[in-house]
């Protein structure tokens, strides 16, 4: 059990006064699964996945990730993620190198370490070049590409991915999702929000949620037979709109 | 008009829901005023001193009667010797010792001339000036009822007295309140103002408002109504509770005093839209004012520190702050109930301030994004 | 009233040759197109393409640093005050006032312009009775969905000849943007020009043209069905296989022009003209035989965007030539 999922939540449930904003939700994630966390805007993904990320208490509910526990143990969960955001991930005032450097050092990596994986990972996403450049002179593609690799440059267990593709260009979002599927080959497990109906595809499993609760759960092509739908975006409007 | 109006009402709106702004709005200057008022203030209350006197004769008795009588001194010690002085002063038992010097009235009345020391505790040098001040005016009252006396060969009947002007009794909430006035002013229109536009900025409204067919003028002016009547209240209100609280009297004619008030918060609205056309964010439009406008009026104004005693070089930049000559016009009116005929130099460069200000930041107003 | 009135001009939007800099970043390299009156037009562009100065420029919000723009027959620098009469803007960013309520912001709004809350009523009747039941409730309480509702509302309620949106849908889950085309649909069918820019490709289908931006060019003006149509070489559909492992073993083959990604199946082409039974035997090569299904298809929009953004150009062009 313990060594089988990564991530797995037991009737988690937050509430904000009266509000009831996740309710009472269940599911796990199993090693180096691709997991796409879906839900229409305010039904309550954000408030789930600060919870995961330990970045907020559950009301009550049980929710173990990276094998840790959110209530006791919130910064052994946060030493074990990874955590990327489309809003904000790297600082735009500082190069590249700069950027890689300061990540590597909140995570405690050694100087040695940094510096090695600093070439591997310019190397790989071709940005050689780029090194000293300001995060806000590079293109938004390459962009989100660095930041995920900053996210898991500590070799976290989990890696959540809060809509990384938006506003990107069909191609970039498409090598973003290379390397998507080339750290979930190598066992890190992928927790992914997105707006983009056919990246729900992509993923192993997706979670779809409803005012708080998890509405289904499953493969997407289950899903699609189980709701009589073509396309990922049909199963999403029929349960979106009850 | 209708325009303007909803305008208006909308801007009163945004004030009324936010608590932050009201609490600066109407909270500040009532602190400020009862603040000042009451706690920071330069005026000497009930100083203690101790007395030094070998002599013990009529003229120290009386002199050392004349002091503790005042309300600014309250007598702590008398000194058996000179070595005291050190230790009460250290264990700050007293802020002042007052020394007679051995067989003083006799000196006095043979020599004319006898000494007294005062010495005074100085890690706070604004009361120590002021102690010595008191007690330097205190002793030459009594020296000169004296030597009246003995001129006229009779009992001293002749009072000469040294006499504080249009403030008699040195009370700081007579000045403070001219000047809290300019801050208030100056808060409520510079800063809100530049703030508030700064926040249509910010929230990306102003993009929506220069996309509709409003003249920027109307956007301004729709935006600063509501300050300049905030700013008339407050105004009125720290009138009002100077008046009726600490008894500050208004001697000129309220009226002048009120169209100098209106020039000044439209030079500094004028300011606060200013500081907006540069800043982008609410944050940017706090500094600005604080930096900008805040800390020279406050310092350099002559509100907390008299500008004659500034450097030179302070002294020439303070001439460029409307609120140095504003805080004269104000002084002058409600203390000295001056007529405009003598203030009209310092509303003449006031209204030049105002015109300049008005002139420039018209012309920085943008009818786009930049 | 004034809906019926269209501009009298051929054009409700025309643009030529449109710059514009950001000190050094060359945002829009010379943009030349027109928008016919009533015509639902799309800006179909990632992030950085350009769509927000765009629009800024035709919205006289910002100032281009060459070529020519007009909204209406009207400049959009010397006649700015008449565009701004007669257009609707909605921004990227929701920017109404968050702490009015939805009537507050509507009457403020038409107060602005002039008119009221219940001239123009007629328009914008079927998006308020959505939002009606809050409408004292402030804007900063409520949904993604709703404010975009209630930021249309107040950018029709004047009732303007032309609209300019950017970005609406951005960052709104997949049934509220459904709902929100829903209604550009019909405002369409009452005769309002729209410009509206999108990142997501699959919106280009609802407008009437779209024009394909990227980095500041334009790959592409036309119908979303002429697009299409015009894609070069034959498109496969596979499905059935493992995406990623199919897309790593297709990209090493020298016989590929492209392998991407597209949901639940990958979308194929050859450099050379390749029937579906040899593509079905190059994948049994690779050892992708059991179950995966081969199909030619029709190229969408993101595959027509694609193939232009990697320097391929569709057939019409090549035939003009």
């Amino acid at each position: 059990m313990e060594n089988e999922f990564s991530i797995e939540v037991r009737d988690l449930t937050k509430m904000f006064g009266g509000f009831t904003a996740v309710d009472h939700i269940s599911f796990e994630v199993r090693h180096g699964e691709i997991f796409g966390f879906l839900g229409a805007n305010g039904a309550g993904k954000t408030t789930a996945i600060r919870m995961l990320c330990g970045l907020s208490l559950p009301t009550s509910g049980k929710a173990e990730v990276a094998g840790y526990d959110v209530f006791r143990k919130p910064e052994m969960v946060k030493r074990n993620i990874g955590y990327m955001s489309q809003k904000f991930s790297l600082y735009q005032d500082l190069t590249v190198s700069e950027n890689i450097y300061f990540y590597g050092g909140i995570y405690g990596l050694k100087r040695k370490v940094i510096f090695q994986k600093t070439e591997e990972l310019l190397e790989k996403l071709d940005l050689k070049h780029a090194r000293n450049t300001l995060i806000r002179d590079i293109p938004l593609g390459w962009k989100q590409k660095l930041a995920f690799s900053v996210a898991i440059l500590h070799d976290p267990q989990i890696v959540f991915l809060d809509e990384p593709t938006g506003g990107v260009d069909p191609i970039t979002r498409r090598q973003f999702w290379d390397l998507i599927y080339e750290a979930a080959k190598a066992g890190v497990t992928i927790f992914v929000t997105t707006h983009y109906m056919d990246e729900a595809e992509y993923c192993n499993r997706i979670s779809i949620m409803v005012d708080g609760r998890i509405e289904a759960l499953g493969p997407p092509a289950e899903l699609k037979t189980r709701f009589q739908s073509q396309d990922m975006d049909e199963v999403f409007v029929k349960l979106a709109r009850g | 008009m209708k325009r303007f109006l909803g305008f208006v009402k909308k801007e009163f709106y945004h004030i009324f829901r936010d608590s932050r702004t009201l609490l600066i709005l109407f909270g500040m200057p009532i602190a400020q005023i009862l603040l000042f008022g009451y706690a920071v203030t330069n005026e000497i209350k009930e100083a203690k001193i101790a007395i030094y006197d070998p002599a013990k004769d009529e003229i120290t008795e009386a002199i050392t009667q004349r002091l503790i009588a005042t309300p600014y001194y309250q007598l702590g010690a008398y000194l058996d010797n000179m070595e005291q002085a050190e230790e009460v002063m250290k264990a700050n038992k007293v802020k002042q010792v007052v020394m007679f010097e051995p067989g003083f009235g006799e000196k006095f009345q043979r020599n004319g001339t006898a000494t007294i020391r005062i010495i005074s505790d100085a890690t706070d040098p604004n009361t120590a000036n002021t102690l010595q001040n008191y007690s330097q005016a205190i002793i030459l009252g009594f020296q000169q009822e004296q030597q009246a006396a003995a001129a006229q060969g009779s009992m001293p009947q002749i009072a000469v007295q040294t006499r504080m002007r249009y403030n008699p009794e040195l009370k700081g909430v007579f000045l403070f309140v001219p000047g809290l006035i300019t801050i208030i002013l100056m808060l409520v229109s510079a800063m809100m103002t530049s703030i508030s536009i700064a926040r249509e900025k910010e929230l990306g409204t102003m993009e929506l408002l220069l996309a509709s067919p409003m003249k920027p003028i109307q956007i301004i002016l729709g935006k600063v109504t509501p300050y300049i009547l905030l700013s008339i209240i407050n105004a009125s209100v720290i009138l009002i509770m100077g008046y009726y609280i600490f008894g500050v009297p208004i001697a000129g004619s309220l009226l002048l005093l009120s169209l100098e008030m209106i020039l000044f918060i439209v030079s500094a609205l004028c300011l606060g839209i200013l500081i907006s056309t540069v800043a982008k964010t609410q944050q940017v439009a706090l500094m600005i004012s604080l930096m900008g406008l805040m800390l020279p009026t406050i310092l350099l104004s002559g509100f907390m520190f008299p500008i004659e005693n500034m450097p030179g070089i302070l002294q020439i930049i303070s001439h460029i702050i409307p609120a140095r000559w504003f805080i004269v016009i104000v002084k002058n009116i409600m203390l000295k109930g001056s007529e405009f005929m003598m203030i009209w130099k310092e509303s003449v460069i006031l209204m030049g301030f105002t015109i300049f200000f008005l002139a420039v930041s018209a012309r920085k107003f943008q009818v786009r994004l930049t | 009233m004034a809906i019926t009135q269209r501009a009298a001009g051929e054009y409700a939007i025309r643009i030529e040759k449109l710059e514009k800099r950001y000190g050094d970043t060359h945002a829009l390299k010379g943009l030349s197109f027109s928008v016919k009156p009533g015509e639902l037009f799309g800006l179909i562009g990632p992030d950085g393409a350009g769509k927000t100065s765009l629009i800024r420029i035709l919205g006289t919000l910002v100032l281009a640093d060459g070529g020519y723009a007009e909204v209406l027959g009207h400049e959009v620098v010397k006649d700015y005050r008449k565009i701004r009469q007669k257009m609707g803007y909605m921004p990227g960013r929701f920017s109404l006032y968050q702490d009015l309520t939805i009537k507050e912001n509507l009457n403020l709004f038409a107060t602005i312009f002039g008119t009221t809350l219940e001239e123009n009523y007629e328009l914008i009747r079927e998006i308020y009775v959505q939002i009606e039941p809050f409408k004292n409730r402030r804007a900063g309480a409520l949904s993604g969905g709703m404010k975009q509702k209630l930021a249309l509302c107040c950018a029709l309620i004047h009732a303007p000849e032309v609209l300019f949106l950017d970005e609406p849908t951005t960052g709104v889950d997949a049934v509220s943007r459904k709902e929100f085309w829903e209604m550009l649909g019909r405002l369409k069918s009452k005769g309002i020009t729209m410009l509206v820019s999108t990142p997501y490709m699959d919106e280009a289908s609802l407008c009437d043209r779209v024009a394909l931006i990227q980095e500041g060019e334009i790959l592409q003006v036309d119908t979303p069905d002429a697009i299409e149509a015009a894609f070069p070489r034959s498109l496969y559909g596979i499905t059935g296989a493992d995406t990623y492992s199919l897309l790593l073993a297709m990209r090493a083959d020298e016989r590929t022009a492209s392998v991407h990604a597209f949901g639940d199946s990958v979308h194929f082409t050859a450099k050379e003209a390749i029937s579906a039974a040899s593509l079905q035997s190059m994948l049994s090569e690779k050892g992708f035989a059991d179950g995966v299904e081969v199909k030619e298809i029709r190229a969408n929009i993101e595959d027509c965007f694609m193939e232009l953004m990697s320097g391929g150009r569709l057939a019409d062009e090549e035939i003009s030539k």
